[in-house]
């Protein structure tokens, strides 16, 4: 790390000073980052007039569902394994959380379907289309750790019929799924960060490409009499 | 159009691939978002409201000896004699030879090793018995005998309880030697509750790990018997099913599939081969856009000529009546949630195509 020092090598903060010098490694990611994907790219206020259909509703709903799963999540785990068993207000949060996940699996499945039909991995976006598929991939797996964790005849005959095809692979005894405790460690905690994670980079991977243009699109029926901007 | 268009993932200096130069159309994200997590709540909220979350209560080893204490007595001494499923399992619990599923070289089981060894004799029998406060002779005789005498021992009593057709123990025999008087002492404390709590404390004061206790419960016939009364065994599509009318992991569909279909259903290495077949599937679904041919069938089948519709309606349009025709139909659009009206780009683009 250089420590030595300087003077007068930094021009004043601004977003008019464009001709900062660039010397440090924050400086170099700070540059590539806001060179890939710039504040009106992350929050744009137009798209493209192609993107004018419901199936484009899939995605942001399977994110507003997400977010339903987090929240009802949260408020489940913070009172406890017990709650839901023995409160109403307990068993009605777990059937949010159920719902919930069944509605994300619902609107991300069409959500996938849809982006294989516009063949979304076009022109450069075919990470956006992997790292959808790992996310419901990890999700599946999140989902299936929070069946386990009902403590109910559930959870008990998932074990053990789970156990089987977990144990064949070799990972049963780190992914144990009748061990509770290991069983929070994932649903809480490991496999939230990896969906969360993988959803946000997915995110963000559509705001730095954009949205797939139709199959065999031009651009010149829209804007041939109004050139370039 | 009289090019190919492109299905490649590769960017170039096609349409898809540079900035958009085209119309574009107003789009407030925030306010995107804001509606669909009210609207995704509020659907929520009402199939929470209307439909619930099943619950049905945990077996316990109280209610299996109860409501059946022949079969809960038959599993128990097949733990004891080393001749149950768990006992035989192999890897991760023991290692009994050629226990594990294998794919011609490929043991991943045995690779993983035992690591979580568990003596059924031991876990769910013996140890038990002497958490009592009046330990039964029984058991000192039992852990002196060789192992040849408590394999006679077990099997004569196991031969009893298999032609036992009622709902109570059948009457001891020398040749059982102190099988029955342990196993009835284990019955006894199971129906008191006191085995769930002995198995449980296994684990110390947390006892977080219920693995011995789920797999005791799954060498029974009882445990069995309410799954498949419930649609959940194997055979019924069961890893994706949940007990009440709930949908349950509708997801694992494709996974529940091959248990359900030959060869798989039948093969001795079943788990392995269906994990490995989905992860395969799965890394196919993930590099789908490198697949010559996968990648193709969009065009061929034009299903995006529905999903834009407006889009190529609208240059259907312009190739028939010219630009104005264009702008008509594409402000005619009633699709999607963000405001629907279209516009030249007269601002800096804030999206790439």
């Amino acid at each position: 790390m250089s420590t030595q020092e300087r003077q007068g090598t930094q021009s004043p903060q601004s977003p008019d000073s464009p001709q900062e010098e660039i010397y440090t490694w924050t400086g170099r990611a700070r540059r590539w980052l806001l060179k890939r994907l710039p504040p009106q790219k992350l929050l744009p206020q137009d798209q493209p007039s192609y993107v004018s259909s419901w199936i484009y509703v899939f995605g942001m709903a399977s994110l507003a569902a997400l977010g339903v799963v987090i929240i009802s999540g949260l408020v489940l785990s913070l009172n406890g394994p017990q709650w839901y068993h023995t409160s109403g207000l307990g068993h009605f949060t777990n059937s949010v959380h159920l719902w919930s996940v069944e509605l994300f699996f619902l609107l991300m499945v069409v959500h996938l379907w849809g982006k294989y039909w516009m063949a979304a991995w076009r022109g450069g976006r075919v990470l956006t289309w992997v790292t959808g598929v790992i996310a419901f991939a990890v999700s599946i797996a999140a989902a299936f750790t929070g069946y386990l964790l009902q403590t109910n005849f559930d959870s008990q005959w998932i074990a053990f019929e789970g156990k089987d095809a977990l144990n064949a692979v070799g990972i049963g005894a780190w992914f144990d799924v009748a061990d509770l405790g290991q069983m929070f460690a994932w649903h809480i905690e490991l496999l939230p960060i990896g969906v969360g994670a993988i959803v946000v980079l997915h995110v963000l991977l559509v705001r730095v490409h954009g949205v797939v243009p139709p199959i065999d699109a031009t651009e010149h029926p829209w804007n041939e009499s109004e050139g370039p901007r | 159009m009289t090019r190919t268009p492109s299905m490649t993932w590769k960017a170039g200096h096609d349409v898809a691939s540079r900035p958009w130069q085209g119309r574009v159309r107003d789009y407030d994200l925030f306010k995107e978002v804001a509606i669909g997590f009210v609207v995704v709540a509020a659907v929520t909220l009402g199939l929470a409201g209307i439909f619930g979350s099943p619950d049905e209560p945990a077996v316990t080893f109280a209610s299996w000896s109860s409501s059946d204490p022949v079969d809960f007595a038959s599993t128990a001494t097949a733990e004891l004699g080393g001749t149950s499923d768990t006992a035989q399992y192999g890897p991760p619990y023991n290692d009994t030879q050629g226990a594990t599923q294998t794919l011609g070289p490929i043991d991943l089981q045995s690779l993983a090793g035992v690591r979580l060894p568990i003596d059924t004799a031991t876990a769910f029998v013996i140890a038990p018995l002497r958490t009592l406060p009046s330990v039964p002779p029984a058991v000192a005789r039992w852990t002196s005998a060789s192992a040849a005498q408590k394999a006679r021992w077990t099997d004569a009593y196991a031969k009893a309880l298999a032609a036992d057709t009622g709902h109570s123990l059948p009457r001891p025999t020398a040749g059982e030697g102190p099988v029955p008087t342990m196993i009835a002492s284990l019955s006894a404390m199971a129906r008191s509750g006191g085995l769930d709590g002995a198995l449980a404390g296994q684990g110390g004061f947390y006892p977080l790990n219920r693995t011995s206790a789920i797999l005791f419960l799954g060498d029974g016939q009882y445990f069995q018997n309410l799954a498949a009364n419930q649609h959940l065994t194997g055979d019924q599509w069961g890893m994706m099913n949940e007990t009440g009318n709930t949908p349950g992991q509708a997801w694992l569909w494709l996974f529940s599939f091959f248990y359900q279909i030959e060869p798989f259903a039948s093969l001795p290495n079943a788990d392995l081969v269906v994990v490995l077949i989905m992860g395969a599937l799965t890394l196919l679904l993930a590099l789908l856009p490198f697949i010559p041919g996968l990648r193709t069938i969009p065009r061929w089948i034009p299903l995006h000529r529905v999903i834009w519709r407006d889009y190529y309606r609208a240059a259907r349009d312009s190739a028939s009546t010219g630009q104005s025709a264009i702008a008509s139909s594409a402000a005619s659009s009633s699709s999607g949630l963000s405001g629907t009206s279209e516009r030249p780009p007269s601002a800096p683009r804030s999206e790439t195509g």
